[in-house]
């Protein structure tokens, strides 16, 4: 791990600790449903205010935080175009599989690569310091991944341009 | 005061959870019904189900005297189960609101309950003799939230509720025919039914404690207590000068003080629950099966704390001379 991904995982995972506090709240304006207040966005009073955790312009984590639910987006460092349609190609695998993933949100936030939706349906489910230890897990492997690909490509882009160009030697 | 006393009662959230007067029963909210757990030989054993709720139930309270079980739910319902020979009936209450209910508790009196709700109002429900029905009247003024918790004085007329906008609020809920008329006290007088007595507002992340002079006056002493600990869920007064609270930090915590101050003084909790050895000699054969099969060379999913998640409600267990000895939580 570099020297300046720590103080920023360390960030989020305060952050995000502090903002697993979730319990069960039934909707306020309509009657027999209970809704994760972050998408409902209905009554102010339950929402918290959101934060934004930036590394760079291109990597940063948004927490928006309500009385029964946690939205965490993460936009996804992008150096070019490559590991843009990388990006790209990793979430939405990941996304048409959500019904799979619990926490997962179907549809990113706009500007983020990728949202997870926590509820206190899932924090009384599972252990709440394993799903903060699954999100920087997340953060920490999704990098290293990318990055992984991309050379995989170069090296397979290379190995291709060879054996095309080798008759015209 | 010795270690826990831990039953694992099932693998799913408990939102409210009740003892009887003689500790024997049990009443855990499971879902939408309600079980009823006895204690044989030191374990508690499950023994009937109540159910009736078509939502998650979201409070229960048994009445010490009377064996009355009253429970609400996020359905707008709340039932009344009356103990019988042949098992609990249930009987449901006229609370005429439109949102869930989310809490309730017996006054100290058994002869009437509040339940909070998402409404914005507190019902306190009695008996209607010549109905045959438990009926309600409304506290609405000046709530304008959702009630999360309320609590009563011992004379079983004063009330105090918790609601989403960061308020307590201490209310009259004086029936006539059913109350007795209450001795003044520092919260007034005359307490016709919804005179708010006092609205107060916590704006830190710990606990305040408020103590009152006269009616109409300012209080005394408002003290607010800021902690490093992630937010609290519930709290009992152990004695008058201690606070039991408890909350996401999935352990409880030991408040003490008085008019002067009030300070954290530590965690029940003594580190190292039973049967989790810390940092075992690690064979070199373990550590590499371990990472075969989990990835990972130690295994950290356990928390060292009694409780693996959020401590939802804390509750009186066994008092004596208003001492709280015993006290228990559920995750």
């Amino acid at each position: 791990m570099s020297q300046s991904l720590r103080p920023y995982l360390k960030c989020v995972r305060s952050s995000v600790t502090a903002a697993l506090c979730l319990a069960n709240f039934a909707s306020q304006t309509s009657e027999r449903h209970n809704v994760p207040e972050v998408e409902a966005q209905s009554s102010p009073e339950v929402l918290l205010n959101p934060l934004v955790i930036a590394r760079n312009e291109n990597e940063r984590v948004l927490i928006e935080p309500s009385v029964n639910s946690v939205r965490i987006s993460i936009k996804i460092k992008q150096a070019d175009e490559i590991e843009n349609i990388l990006v790209h190609k990793f979430t939405r695998f990941l996304t048409q599989r959500a019904e799979a993933f619990f926490i997962l949100r179907r549809k990113p936030v706009k500007g983020y690569d990728i949202s997870f939706l926590i509820t206190n349906f899932h924090t009384e489910e599972m252990l709440k310091h394993k799903l903060v230890d699954f999100i920087i897990q997340f953060m920490e492997e999704v990098d290293k991944e990318i990055s992984e690909m991309k050379l995989f490509l170069n090296a397979r882009a290379r190995f291709v341009a060879e054996s095309f160009l080798t008759p015209f030697d | 005061m010795s270690g826990p006393e831990v039953h694992h009662l099932f693998h799913r959230p408990i939102a409210d959870h009740s003892f009887s007067a003689d500790r024997k029963i049990l009443a855990v909210a499971k879902d939408s019904a309600v079980e009823l757990y006895g204690k044989v030989a030191g374990a508690f054993k499950l023994k009937d189900e109540l159910k009736g709720h078509d939502k998650t139930i979201t409070g229960v309270d048994i009445a010490p005297n009377s064996g009355r079980i009253v429970t609400c739910s996020q359905d707008r319902n709340a039932l009344v189960w009356e103990p019988s020979s042949t098992g609990y009936k249930p009987t449901l209450v006229l609370l005429r609101i439109a949102r869930a209910a989310t809490f309730v508790r017996w006054s100290p009196s058994e002869t009437k309950f509040a339940v909070g709700s998402g409404d914005r109002v507190i019902a306190v429900c009695y008996f209607e003799e010549e109905n045959d029905w438990w009926v309600s009247k409304h506290l609405k003024k000046p709530i304008r939230s959702t009630i999360t918790t309320v609590s009563w004085h011992p004379n079983g007329v004063l009330l105090a509720a918790g609601s989403t906008d960061a308020h307590a609020r201490v209310f009259s809920s004086f029936i006539k025919g059913v109350d007795a008329r209450p001795d003044p006290s520092v919260w007034g007088e005359r307490l016709p039914f919804n005179t708010v007595c006092g609205e107060f507002m916590n704006n830190s992340a710990g606990i305040t404690v408020v103590y009152p002079t006269a009616p109409e006056q300012p209080p005394r002493a408002v003290i607010s207590i800021n902690t490093q600990l992630l937010p609290f869920m519930s709290l009992i007064w152990s004695s008058e000068s201690e606070i039991v609270a408890a909350g996401y930090d999935c352990e409880a915590f030991r408040f003490q003080g008085d008019a002067s101050g009030w300070q954290l003084s530590g965690t029940l909790e003594s580190k190292g629950r039973p049967g989790l050895g810390d940092a075992r000699e690690e064979s070199a054969l373990n550590m590499f099966k371990q990472m075969d099969l989990k990835g990972k060379a130690k295994d950290d999913t356990q928390l060292k704390t009694v409780h693996q998640n959020t401590i939802s409600t804390v509750r009186e267990y066994e008092s004596n001379d208003g001492n709280v000895t015993q006290f228990s939580s559920k995750s």
